[in-house]
């Protein structure tokens, strides 16, 4: 044996064995490895895409305008206070367009006012208006920024939500400048997962205003989905500084929605940012669950001011602008806890506890895109994959054999060593298999023997011009080199384009086909020619099967 | 030694005006599909136009009439039904909905477990696309044809001459429009599983002309005192064998990917099984024959 041959067959010798050991973590046969295996040896195999294993892919957007709505209101409320602090006349704070303030004041105040504004809003733009007008206008730089961190902290949000959920192998992350994607792989129950993601969980402690008239005329509760009409009636009589809310109430026996209205103050005593801890207990009276929530040094030492001043009235606990509960504080209420009640299944108060312990979304989020594979189909798409690869590559190994005999022999040889190599391709770059990927590899055994048949087509011709059948073998080769590798590389471009601009079971087809490429250009210039020199390098051939 | 042809000498070539009035109506075709297209007058995925899509597996047969009959009560409308009577599934497709994300496949579930309560089913899968993202999948896959024109187009003209390059090019983007007319005139689904079919076969279609454009830069080299058209058309003679059997067997691949890949990759593999046979014809009469027509230095 030539010292060139003992060498490339060792190679294809170590190729193969590599693949194999990467590829046997995706099949079952694993289980049966003993311990030492999984602990040395690769252990991770091909990832199932969502499209095989079952699955969710849903892409969010974030509101940002939203985020920076709210962040004007904020300052707003802020300046307001800042001035009665410093007891600076003002003679009205309130919105002007989208991002500006404006504020109306006496003539002699305009100075200070400014110059509070200047120390404290450093974003702000300030401009006069006229004698007694102040316009504030949010930088665009600023207001571009807020909806930067309003993503990021969503991202970080929902990334915890979902770490608290407890899916395996979650995939999240941004994508343009304000969508977040999330996969979740084998989930079972979308529609929670779609509502704990989507939950604003804008958690808010709000004193009811009872003792207003208007609050006496409010109807005890409407049917689900009165709320427009009831708010439209009220509009003109809500007092200054409060606001109509509702809570959700589900018929115990008939399992009918309603509503029911509430009179509350619209400014919050307490917000979700104070709050520590977040857990699911059971009331052992009525076996229904709740939630218990415990708030930081701050945010006891208000609610043990507010509740010891407003005894005998009523605090709503209010998620998302929907009111949970409205209890009667009975005494002050020290040591920072809480309860949220409300008729919870358990499984709601265990998405509650995680909301409000991953902490609220600094922007609503819409939903852009849900991808949800069941299970069963995946399982179905994966067989039917199987079955047809099966079948084709059967068919394509057959052809050859009875189109080039022996040399036919070789060139599935070579087809059988693109499948295994491409395997654990897939399994060492840990690759996610998708069913247009399987179609890929399927296509790639119908074009793996292409390289095979450049080169036989040639070596014929030499032997038809004569040659000996050495000579024809190493013409053949040399001839249809440059052919393989142009025709590999275009190949490659498209692949290539496919896996930058594809997404999900596009870029798992791109990975397979330029994957089945390259190593194809690998099997034909050294796996069939190794298998050639052995046959010829013992002794001279006349007639090559071919 | 077997041989599908032995030693053919067709005159390729001297078929070219046949070869090219067929191909122009090809083109023609393609070309009303890509205005359909732009004008979202054509049957687009929901991938592209946005919307909803629901699989729902039975356990056993439904009549279609009544599934029609409770969605159109519920209020939805543009409803698409398809069903897929061998496994009792029915997919469920509505369009361009203004309904917030999320809520049509709640809807679609919620219709049919109350419309057949005494026919048990699973949901398969459930998909919906905002506006946006369809939108945004559309520009995305635009760019991906470009890009990738251009960079066969670059590869090309640089390993061969830009007349190759050129030749090649217009060869491939003949074989892309003529499936996407096929899927026109079929009146099939537009999406994105299709842009991939699409970019495989200007991949698989490039490979073909690639094949045939080294054997006559080779011949040019060796024969160059014959005339071009006659070192062309023995050069698509001499590879034709190599031409037939790779078509072949790629063919007898998406075959099998066609008939038992399942009813997700179904119209994936059609669109490729059209693509094998339309590339390996436009490699031998369009891309070739643009070579002899194209008056210019084709020698290095």
């Amino acid at each position: 044996m030539k010292k060139g041959l003992r060498w490339r067959f060792s190679l294809i010798g170590a190729v193969v064995i590599f693949a194999i050991i990467f590829f046997l973590p995706s099949t079952p046969v694993f289980k049966a490895m003993p311990e030492w295996w999984g602990k040395n040896l690769p252990n991770r195999g091909i990832t199932l895409g969502l499209d095989l294993q079952g699955g969710m892919h849903l892409v969010f957007e974030v509101d940002g305008e939203k985020a920076v709505d709210s962040a004007v209101e904020r300052t707003a409320s802020g300046i307001r206070q800042l001035l009665t602090e410093k007891k600076i006349r003002f003679t009205a704070i309130k919105r002007s367009g989208f991002t500006g303030i404006e504020i109306t004041h006496p003539s002699e105040s305009s100075t200070q006012i400014k110059k509070v504004v200047e120390n404290n809003y450093p974003s702000l733009r300030i401009k006069d208006a006229g004698k007694s007008r102040l316009n504030l206008i949010l930088a665009d730089k600023e207001s571009e920024k807020i909806k930067e961190t309003a993503t990021e902290q969503a991202l970080e949000t929902i990334r915890n939500r979902i770490d608290q959920f407890g899916v395996a192998e979650p995939v999240i992350h941004r994508q343009e400048t304000n969508q977040i994607v999330v996969q979740l792989p084998g989930i079972k129950d979308p529609q929670r997962a779609i509502d704990l993601i989507g939950k604003t969980a804008l958690l808010e402690f709000k004193l009811l205003d009872e003792e207003s008239p208007v609050a006496a005329q409010l109807p005890a509760s409407i049917p689900s989905g009165g709320e427009e009409k009831l708010l439209s009636e009220f509009k003109d009589r809500i007092p200054e500084g409060d606001e109509i809310l509702f809570e959700r109430v589900v018929d115990k026996e008939t399992g009918r929605v309603s509503k029911r209205p509430y009179l509350a103050k619209k400014r919050a005593v307490l917000t979700g940012d104070v709050l520590t801890e977040a857990r699911v207990n059971i009331d052992t009276r009525y076996n229904e669950p709740y939630v218990s929530v415990s708030f930081d040094s701050e945010g006891a030492k208000i609610f043990e001011r507010v509740t010891g001043e407003n005894v005998k009235k009523r605090m709503a606990i209010i998620l998302d602008n929907n009111i949970y509960s409205a209890p009667v504080i009975q005494e002050r209420i020290a040591g920072g806890h809480a309860q949220i009640t409300g008729r919870f299944t358990e499984n709601e108060a265990k998405d509650l506890a995680i909301v409000l312990r991953a902490g609220a979304l600094p922007a609503p989020i819409n939903m852009l895109q849900n991808v949800t594979v069941g299970p069963s189909l995946g399982q179905d798409s994966i067989d039917a994959g199987v079955k047809a690869g099966m079948i084709g590559a059967i068919a394509v190994i057959l052809f050859m054999v009875i189109y080039y005999r022996l040399s036919g022999v070789i060139a599935d040889f070579a087809v059988f060593l693109n499948v295994i190599i491409l395997l654990g391709a897939l399994a060492w770059f840990n690759a996610t298999l998708t069913l247009p990927g399987i179609a890929g590899i399927i296509l790639t055994i119908g074009m793996s023997v292409d390289a095979n048949v450049l080169i036989f087509e040639r070596i014929r011709e030499e032997l038809r011009l004569g040659k000996t059948v050495r000579a024809a073998i190493d013409a053949g080769y040399k001839k249809a080199f440059l052919t393989i590798v142009d025709s590999h590389v275009t190949t490659l471009i498209t692949a290539a384009v496919l896996f930058q601009f594809g997404t999900g079971p596009i870029k798992g087809f791109a990975v397979t086909l330029s994957l089945g490429v390259m190593i194809n250009l690998f099997t034909s210039m050294m796996g069939t020619r190794v298998v050639f020199d052995l046959i010829t390098s013992k002794r001279a051939l006349k007639r090559l099967s071919i | 030694m077997f041989e599908i042809i032995k030693t053919p000498k067709i005159d390729f070539i001297g078929k070219r005006n046949i070869a090219f009035m067929a191909s122009g109506i090809f083109i023609a075709i393609g070309i009303v599909a890509l205005i359909q297209i732009a004008r979202g007058a054509i049957n687009l995925g929901i991938d592209f136009s946005g919307g909803t899509s629901v699989h729902l597996k039975f356990e056993k047969p439904i009549p279609m009439d009544h599934a029609r009959k409770i969605l159109e009560q519920s209020g939805l409308k543009d409803v698409d039904l398809q069903d897929f009577p061998a496994e009792n599934k029915l997919l469920i497709r509505i369009k361009k909905s203004d309904i917030e994300t999320g809520k049509v496949s709640e809807n679609i579930v919620r219709i049919f477990s109350e419309g057949f309560s005494g026919t048990k089913f699973v949901v398969d899968s459930t998909t919906e696309i905002g506006p946006k993202i369809g939108k945004s999948l559309q520009k995305d896959a635009l760019i991906a044809v470009a890009i990738a024109t251009a960079g066969i187009l670059i590869y090309i003209a640089w390993r061969f001459r830009f007349k190759f390059g050129v030749a090649a090019t217009i060869a491939t983007f003949h074989d892309v429009l003529f499936v996407l007319g096929v899927f026109y005139i079929m009146n099939k689904e537009i999406n994105l599983l299709l842009i991939t079919a699409l970019l495989t076969i200007a991949g698989y279609s490039l490979t073909d002309t690639v094949v045939v454009f080294d054997r006559i830069r080779e011949n040019m080299k060796l024969r160059y005192k014959e005339p071009i058209p006659l070192v062309i058309n023995s050069s698509i003679n001499e590879v034709l064998s190599r031409t037939i059997i790779t078509a072949g067997t790629t063919f007898l691949a998406a075959t099998a990917l066609f008939f038992f890949g399942g009813e997700v990759i179904h119209d994936f593999a059609f669109a490729i099984l059209i693509g094998i046979a339309i590339g390996t014809y436009s490699s031998i009469f369009i891309a070739s024959p643009i070579l002899v027509v194209w008056k210019g230095r084709l020698r290095k």
